[in-house]
This record gives C-alpha cells, sequence and structure tokens, in this order.
C-alpha cells in the first residue's frame, strides 16, 4: 500500500493504483469545475476527455487517469 | 533515425511492431500508456495473443509517451516534462479509436463514465466492489464491460442496450456464421447470468446533487428510473484520425484511407488497426500485420481473406448497433456539449458548420480538441469535423517551442 494526500487528508491505495483512480476510490466525486463551475470528473478513462485534470505535487491541470499514484504524492482538487 | 516507427501500442500496433522485427527491421514504438496493450489489453497483455511473439523480438518501445507534432519525416514526442523528436523512414500509426459519446442532461455528472472508460479506470485501481453500476449505449463492448465490472464486485443494476430487438434477433441469426464469436457471446451471457439486458431502452436524463444519484431510462413509451453510484455510458466508437491527419493522409467518414497493404494516401506512412475503421480486435491484429509484412515489402495476400471474413463481421456490427436517431433529441436547451469549454445545445444549434462553432462559440478549442463534443456534434447536427492543427494534443512549452524549432528547419 502506498500513502498519498488528497486535500490534505491522508489515504492508502494499491501499488499501480493511477492518482484518478485513488481519488474516486477515496470517495471524492468533483475532481475540478468547468468552467462555468459545474462539478467534473472522469469520463474516458484513456487521457483524452480531460475531465480528470487535478494539482498533482503542485503541478496543475496535470491528466490523473494518466498518472500513477505515488507514496507521499499531493493532490488537490478544484 | 529508426526504420520503422509505430505509433500505438494496441494489438495493432503490436502485431506490426512484432511482425517487421520478426523480418529483421529497426522498430521503434511509441505509446501514450504505461506498458503496451492499448485499450482492450490495458495492463494485462501477459498472456494474451501475440504476447509470446511479442517477447522473442527486440523492439524500442518507448512508453508514456505522445506523439504531438510531425514535421516532414520526425514527430515530436512528449514523455513526462521531457521532449524530443525522432527520425523514421516508414511509420505505422496504429493510434486506435475512443468511444463515442453521445450528450444527454445530466451527461456531465461525476459518476457518468464512458463504458470502456469505467472498465479503464478499475483496471487502473479503482475499487467498483459494492457500487451500483448500470451499463448503457451501445454494442458488443457494454457486455464484455458488464462481466468484469461484475468480476470486480459491482452491483450490476442493468445492461440498457438502445438496438430494437427485432435488429439484435437478425444481429443474433447473423452471429451463427461466427463460430468463434458466438462462442465469446455465450460466454458472457453467462458470466452476466441474472443481470438484466434490457433491449430497445436508453438513458433520458441522469440527476443528482454534486454528483450521479437518478438515471432515468426510456423504453419505448415506458421511463423508468434507478439510483446508482456509476452510470457507464457509450455509443460505440469513434476512429482517433487527428494524427493521421497531421501526417496529411487522407480521412474518410470511417477513418483514415488505406489500400491493401494497408498504405495511407502518404507514401511510407501506414494505418493499421480502429483508426482506419471501427473493426474490433481481430481486425485490429490483422491489419497490424499486414502493416508490419508491407513496410518490409513482403508478401501480404494471403492475409487478405482472413481480413475480409473479420470485416464482414464488423460491418455486421457497426450496422447493428449505430445510434437510433432519437438520440438526437435527448438534449435540453441548457444541455452542455462541448464539456471543455462549457457550450449549450441552445447556443450550438444556431450554428451552421463546425468551423464557425469553434469562432463563435470556443466548442472545441479545449484541451480534449473536439474529441469528444466533434463526434457529438457530427451526430447531432451532421458537421463535418473540424480541421487539426499541431500541436495534436495539449503540450507542454518545451514540447511547442521544440515543435516550432522543427517547423522552422523542415
Ligand atoms: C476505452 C476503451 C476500452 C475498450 N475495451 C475493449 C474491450 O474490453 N474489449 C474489446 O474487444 N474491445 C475494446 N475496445 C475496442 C478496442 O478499440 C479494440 O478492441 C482494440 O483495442 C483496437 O486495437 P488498436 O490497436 O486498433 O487500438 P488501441 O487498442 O486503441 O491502441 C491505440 C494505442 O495508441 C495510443 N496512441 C494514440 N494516439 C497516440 C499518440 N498521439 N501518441 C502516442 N500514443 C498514441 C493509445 O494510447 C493506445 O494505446 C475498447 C476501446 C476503448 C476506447
Ligand atoms: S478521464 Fe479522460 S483524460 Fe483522464
Amino acid at each position: 500500500m502506498i500513502e498519498l494526500f488528497i486535500n490534505g487528508r491522508g489515504f492508502f491505495v494499491k501499488e499501480g493504483t493511477t492518482a484518478a483512480a485513488a481519488v474516486l476510490t477515496c470517495g471524492t466525486a468533483q475532481f475540478r469545475s468547468s468552467v462555468t463551475g459545474e462539478p467534473r470528473a472522469p469520463l474516458c478513462g484513456m487521457g483524452i476527455c480531460y475531465e480528470c485534470r487535478l494539482t498533482i505535487d503542485g503541478v496543475q491541470h496535470a491528466r490523473s487517469c494518466r498518472i500513477m499514484a505515488t507514496e507521499g504524492m499531493r493532490i488537490e482538487t478544484t | 533515425m529508426t526504420d520503422l516507427l509505430i505509433i500505438g501500442a494496441g494489438p495493432a500496433g503490436i502485431a506490426a511492431a512484432v511482425t517487421a522485427a520478426e523480418q529483421g527491421a529497426s522498430v521503434t514504438v511509441i505509446d501514450d500508456n504505461h506498458a503496451p496493450g492499448g485499450q482492450i489489453w490495458r495492463g494485462e497483455f501477459h498472456g494474451k495473443p501475440w504476447y509470446d511473439r511479442f517477447q522473442k523480438v527486440k523492439l524500442n518501445i518507448i512508453s508514456d509517451a505522445r506523439v504531438i507534432a510531425v514535421h516532414g519525416n520526425a514527430v515530436v514526442i512528449e514523455q513526462g516534462a521531457a521532449a524530443r523528436t525522432i527520425h523514421w523512414n516508414k511509420v505505422i500509426l496504429a493510434t486506435g479509436a475512443r468511444e463515442l459519446f453521445l450528450p444527454f442532461p445530466g451527461w456531465t455528472l461525476p459518476g457518468v463514465t464512458g463504458v470502456g472508460g469505467l472498465q479503464a479506470l478499475v483496471k487502473s485501481g479503482l475499487v467498483i466492489r459494492n457500487k451500483r453500476v448500470a451499463v448503457a449505449g451501445s454494442g458488443p463492448l457494454l457486455l464484455a464491460a458488464a462481466a468484469y465490472l461484475r468480476a470486480k464486485g459491482a452491483d450490476l443494476v442493468m445492461i440498457a442496450e438502445q438496438v430494437p430487438t427485432a435488429a439484435l434477433m437478425r444481429f443474433g441469426m447473423e452471429l451463427r456464421k461466427h463460430p468463434k464469436k458466438l462462442k465469446q457471446a455465450a460466454a458472457l451471457q453467462l458470466q452476466l447470468l441474472g443481470v438484466p439486458y434490457v433491449r430497445d431502452c436508453y438513458v433520458e436524463h441522469a440527476t443528482g446533487k454534486g454528483k450521479l444519484e437518478t438515471l432515468q431510462f426510456r423504453q419505448g413509451s415506458k421511463t423508468f428510473t434507478e439510483e446508482v453510484d456509476y452510470a457507464a455510458i457509450a455509443y460505440g466508437f469513434t476512429p482517433e484520425t487527428e494524427l493521421a491527419a497531421a501526417f496529411g493522409c487522407e480521412i474518410l467518414a470511417h477513418g483514415v484511407w488505406v489500400d491493401k497493404r494497408q498504405q495511407t494516401s502518404i507514401q511510407n506512412v501506414y494505418c493499421a488497426g480502429e483508426s482506419t475503421g471501427i473493426g474490433g480486435v481481430d481486425v485490429a491484429l490483422l491489419e497490424g500485420e499486414l502493416a508490419g509484412l508491407a513496410a518490409c515489402r513482403k508478401p501480404t495476400k494471403h492475409l487478405l481473406p482472413l481480413l475480409a471474413r473479420e470485416q464482414h463481421f464488423a460491418s455486421l456490427l457497426n450496422q447493428t448497433f449505430s445510434p437510433r436517431p432519437g438520440l438526437k433529441h435527448l438534449c435540453t436547451a441548457d444541455t452542455i456539449v462541448c464539456r471543455c469549454e462549457d457550450v449549450t445545445y441552445q447556443v450550438l444549434r444556431q450554428q451552421p458548420d463546425s468551423r464557425t462553432a469553434k469562432l463563435q462559440t470556443r466548442c472545441g478549442m479545449g484541451p480534449c480538441q473536439g474529441r469528444i463534443c466533434g463526434p457529438a456534434n457530427t451526430f447531432l447536427f451532421g458537421w463535418e469535423q473540424g480541421s487539426v492543427r499541431p500541436p495534436i494534443l495539449p503540450a507542454r512549452m518545451a514540447t511547442l517551442a521544440l515543435s516550432m524549432t522543427q517547423e522552422t528547419s523542415s
């Protein structure tokens, strides 16, 4: 298991989990707000829709379905 | 410089790479995913057809990397924060397909995903155990994905297939001519025993506070609702042709144009798999093998009868599972169609074509570059899809700078 932080709270997920899968599994439904402020979350799961964007270790707009969760990763939803 | 560059490591790219390497070519494979396998074998390529042959050949595989621009016989790739160019003599494009999403009220709520989309999320670690899931839309992937989700512990509420019963019966009769596929279908049915498979049925709208809570289905004149955690909804696939377009290849309505040796309208540029038209994994493998042989100047005729047979089955699928025209009328005025820029149905309805819509409303100008709303707009309004400009995917500044240097030097 690896520990990561979603909006400051610690969670454990299995190794080989993407950041997107980790956030969903840990019970966070909303990943980002759309340009008009609507809640959004992953749609395509394959890297093309950009709905899964999160701030990961300080990098904004990261496609979380393409990024593996790593020990100590800090994830922020918007 | 590589002899043969292959872009995409799904079944088509893998078959092409293995075949060409077995012929002695030096092969480089680039893929956006963490490991070879493409959509169907995501993270589970081990033990699949071609795996043994793949293990035996020497390939230069570049994973987690995307081709974002094309300049003459060089491509610009982005891998993490790094960018570089690769030169090639011949190239095989095997970029696959994406799911076709059709907008309906509530489709932007968190919890509404694609069918292959939810499957991909579960394959990448999402724990789906005891979650209530409905699978809807069209096509055989509904069954394959539902069986996968159920095996992972999902509580499958139902599978809703939009195709009317009579058309499904006709398809069932034709399926008998393809014993291998019939066997696959029977195996899936067994795995889905007890899960309602509702024909002639589709999701009309989704509601929930901040996330998906309730789905409303329609079947004929009847409507009913279900409470769910996830709704996996897609209407089949649309080919990923943007990269081929950047190479200057001719694109037809169903995918990239290729000749009998998988060569596109551009010399030394081949294309194989779903990007030439939706055909499923068996067509993708055969086309990949063909392209690999063709790129090595080897005979390919022996594969054509096999390919024709698989393509016959593919056209049967495409005819049966094409989305019904009634789905064009699901959107209400304020339903968002372009999810990147939040452009509504009402605003788009007044536009004459995709180009004007882009200029007037920013539809298709967001990071997905029209990959989601483009095919939806073609279905809703009959628009031709807009053209692509480099970068074909949103890229970091450094990659863009490299891409521009290439442009000025080529
Ligand atoms: C989400 C999803 C799930 C699916 N699940 C199934 C399933 O369970 N069963 C089934 O029978 N069929 C499934 N399919 C259908 C599937 O497309 C085919 O069965 C088969 O995978 C097609 O093989 P392919 O090699 O043509 O393309 P793909 O398998 O799609 O492979 C294309 C590869 O190219 C890569 N790529 C694309 N553009 C670039 C670029 N610019 N730079 C670098 N790499 C790039 C992609 O990341 C991908 O790995 C699924 C399709 C999708 C979209
Ligand atoms: S879920 Fe679509 S890009 Fe990540």
